[in-house]
């Protein structure tokens, strides 16, 4: 494609899209004149799988996917932002996604540059990927992935292997209990489920959450703030915690 | 589906069946009545829980002098040019819109505890079924030989946010290179631990961006050791070599006085003189707590650690600053930790809801240089005698940088966090 094609391309594009969204009209463009004008950069999907490892705690990709603590990412290409039945997103990404947000290339990339600067109010905690070269990669991966099926219903609690927190996910926890217990966590993570510099942890599914408050608890993952917050909580607790948690509706 | 709060169930069951599942007390009286004095990380706090978890139900008071409140945390990063002034403002409409609190803009004079009712200093009354004191802390000028409420226009205290805050970056803003800087710092008990030695090093971030390398900062404590100081102590070796000295009572064997006119602070060992002198003196209860028979002789007020209710009276609370709370240090952490535990009995004294268990915490962040953060906390139950520290940790010397910016982005989302749950959302 020469610059003149690519600029009358886009042009069209943007007539085109009768509602275009700003954001995805002006990255389309971008991306194009990225394409055209720099050999862009091929992204090696090996190289992003690896990188992939730092988002599995949080999202599935590939057959028979589910919803986790974030969205699985079947199918993500061309998919409107925030649409996925029975996923507890920000209401900053639902309205991303009715403005027009598609994930694309383009969107993703810039999106995982800095998840809080593009979508403000995202729940996602993820701090960013700031190499550009590591992005191209994941983005190769998740496109290898993405024409998979999801399970039949992703947000359907899986069966839990047997691990730590067994026995409290095994537990049906008290939401009022929990109620109580959340005034100590929400003095750093918002009740809105706001992500600012500490993570969001409203909506989420009740395995990852109580198998989280374990690995806190265990030192497996080493937070002094919350190792201290864990240390005196039983099986109880942790499911009461999740189930008020789990609960909420992000806003 | 979203949860049916206590809120809209109460608001849903009708003013009928809401009344015949109150205690008689509330019936035979109409709605009972909390009323809170002090809008700060305390007060703010207990009042929007009382409001959020009993809706309908309970009739809540914010009493507060001030139109706004500027937070003492993160005063220091104020201080260091990390935060506008207005970035650590908040107002109270939040309160009183989504939560239906009355916010009365006046101060508590005086409280009738036989009547229980609180005289505003316009006149009016406020009566109460239970009353929650959090005034936070009141200065104890002259702690400190020579200096007054007057010699703070010269020698900014700024440990209440506010003007005296906005005053003392002015004067930090106008050092010359070559200039000194002298910190009188507070004897315990006093709000918030590590927080003169956050600011020297926020004042020393200013003096090194500024290439200022032959001004000092002096520290004149009365103190022979100070929170965090491994940790200080290494970060201003580091970052700011040679630039802060620290005094303590074994080396300038006590504070003699202070003149604002020369900006001098004498102790037995020399006279030290700073073209910017910050005093920060002891601290006792803020003044209400006295006045209604509250505080003991040591300033502060003893209360119950099961509950934050006064050992002086049981229809009265106290927490934050004001409260003597055992192993918990004063800060705005524990101030809204205290005001969960209080606001939780009150509705069970006052509606006969559910009290579970007192569980406190706090976590205090102190920033040392641009990304170079730590931090201290531990969690607290209740005692026979006290408020007891159950765990604790704190951030180790020589950690990796990284660790160290993590920190710091984690105090970051921790102010959001805690100034959405003093302020509401
Ligand atoms: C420089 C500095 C840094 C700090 N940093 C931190 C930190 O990083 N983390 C942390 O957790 N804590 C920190 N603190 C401590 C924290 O600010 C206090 O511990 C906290 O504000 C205590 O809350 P409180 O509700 O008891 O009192 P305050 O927050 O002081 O609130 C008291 C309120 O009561 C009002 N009031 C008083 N008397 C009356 C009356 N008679 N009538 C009506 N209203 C009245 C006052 O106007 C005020 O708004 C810091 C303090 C300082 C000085």
């Amino acid at each position: 494609m020469t610059m003149a094609e690519t600029i009358r391309l886009a042009l069209r594009l943007l007539e085109a899209g009768g509602k275009v969204w700003p954001k995805a009209g002006l990255s389309t463009l971008a991306f194009l004149f990225l394409a055209a004008s720099t050999a862009a950069q091929e992204g090696d999907p090996e190289k992003g799988a690896k990188l992939f490892k730092a988002c599995k705690s949080c999202h599935e990709i590939g057959a028979e996917a589910r919803n986790g603590v974030g969205p699985h990412l079947d199918g993500l290409f061309g998919r409107q932002a925030g649409i996925l039945d029975g996923f507890k997103y920000s209401s900053a990404m639902k309205k991303q996604g009715e403005e027009g947000l598609v994930w694309n290339e383009f969107t993703l990339d810039q999106y995982l540059k800095k998840p809080r600067a593009y979508v403000p109010g995202t729940r996602m905690s993820y701090r960013g990927m700031s190499r550009d070269a590591e992005r191209t990669h994941i983005i190769a991966y998740l496109k290898t992935l993405s024409s998979e099926a999801p399970a039949e219903n992703p947000t359907a609690a899986k069966p839990h292997r047997p691990e730590m927190g067994a026995a409290a996910m095994d537990l049906t926890g008290d939401p009022d209990y929990g109620e109580y217990l959340s005034s100590e966590c929400v003095t750093c993570h918002q009740i809105t489920g706001r992500a600012d510099g500490i993570p969001s942890i409203v909506g989420w599914p009740k395995e990852p959450f109580i198998r989280a408050l374990f690995e806190y608890k265990t030192n497996v993952r080493s937070h002094q703030v919350m190792q201290n917050m864990t240390i005196n909580l039983g099986n109880e607790e942790i499911a009461a915690l999740a189930a008020y948690f789990g609960s909420l509706d992000p806003q | 589906m979203p949860r049916i709060s206590r809120r809209t169930f109460g608001g849903l069951m009708g003013a009928g069946a809401a009344s015949l599942a109150l205690p008689y007390y509330a019936r035979a009286q109409g709605k009972p009545r909390a009323v809170v004095i002090g809008g700060g990380a305390g007060g703010a706090t207990a009042a929007r829980y009382m409001a959020k978890d009993a809706g309908e139900d309970l009739n809540v008071t914010l009493i507060e002098a001030n139109p706004k409140y500027t937070t003492c945390f993160f005063s220091n990063l104020y201080l260091g040019g990390y935060r506008d002034f207005e970035s650590i403002t908040h107002g109270y409409d939040k309160l009183a819109s989504n939560y239906g609190i009355t916010v009365v803009n006046g101060r508590a004079e005086a409280v009738d505890r036989d009547a229980r009712e609180v005289t505003l200093a316009d006149g009016s009354k406020v009566p109460y079924d239970r009353l929650i004191v959090a005034p936070g802390i009141d200065l104890i000028y002259d702690s400190v030989p020579g200096y007054s409420e007057e010699a703070s226009e010269i020698m900014p205290h700024a440990w209440k946010a506010g003007p005296q805050t906005q005053l003392l970056k002015a004067k930090l803003d106008a050092i010359e290179n070559g200039q000194q800087i002298v910190m009188v710092a507070p004897p315990n008990p006093y709000r918030c631990p590590p927080g003169p030695y956050e600011r020297v090093s926020m004042m020393a971030h200013v003096l090194k961006q500024k290439g200022f390398n032959d001004s000092k900062i002096v520290i004149i404590d009365p103190k022979p050791k100070f929170s965090k100081q491994a940790l200080f102590q290494e970060g201003w070796d580091k970052h700011y070599p040679g630039m802060i000295e620290w005094y303590g009572p074994d080396v300038h064997g006590g504070i003699a006085s202070v003149d604002p006119q020369t900006g001098e602070v004498e102790t037995d060992l020399d006279t030290f003189k700073g073209a910017l002198v910050n005093v920060i003196p002891a601290q006792k209860a803020g003044g209400i707590a006295a006045q209604a028979g509250l505080a003991n002789d040591s300033g502060f007020c003893a209360i119950d650690p099961k509950s934050m209710r006064s050992q002086a009276d049981d229809n009265i609370f106290v927490i934050g600053d004001a409260s003597i709370a055992g192993d918990m240090p004063k800060s705005g952490f524990s101030a809204n930790s205290q005001a969960k535990v209080a606001a939780m009995a009150i509705r069970g004294d006052l509606l006969g809801s559910k009290v579970f268990p007192a569980k406190y915490s706090n976590t205090c962040w102190s920033l040392i240089e641009t990304n170079d953060g730590v931090k201290v906390g531990a969690q607290y139950a209740p005692s026979a005698e006290k408020i007891a520290s159950t765990s604790s940790f704190i951030s180790q010397t020589g950690e990796d940088d990284a660790v160290r910016q993590a920190t710091y982005e984690e105090s970051v989302g921790w102010y959001k966090g805690i100034t959405t749950d003093i302020f509401g959302a």
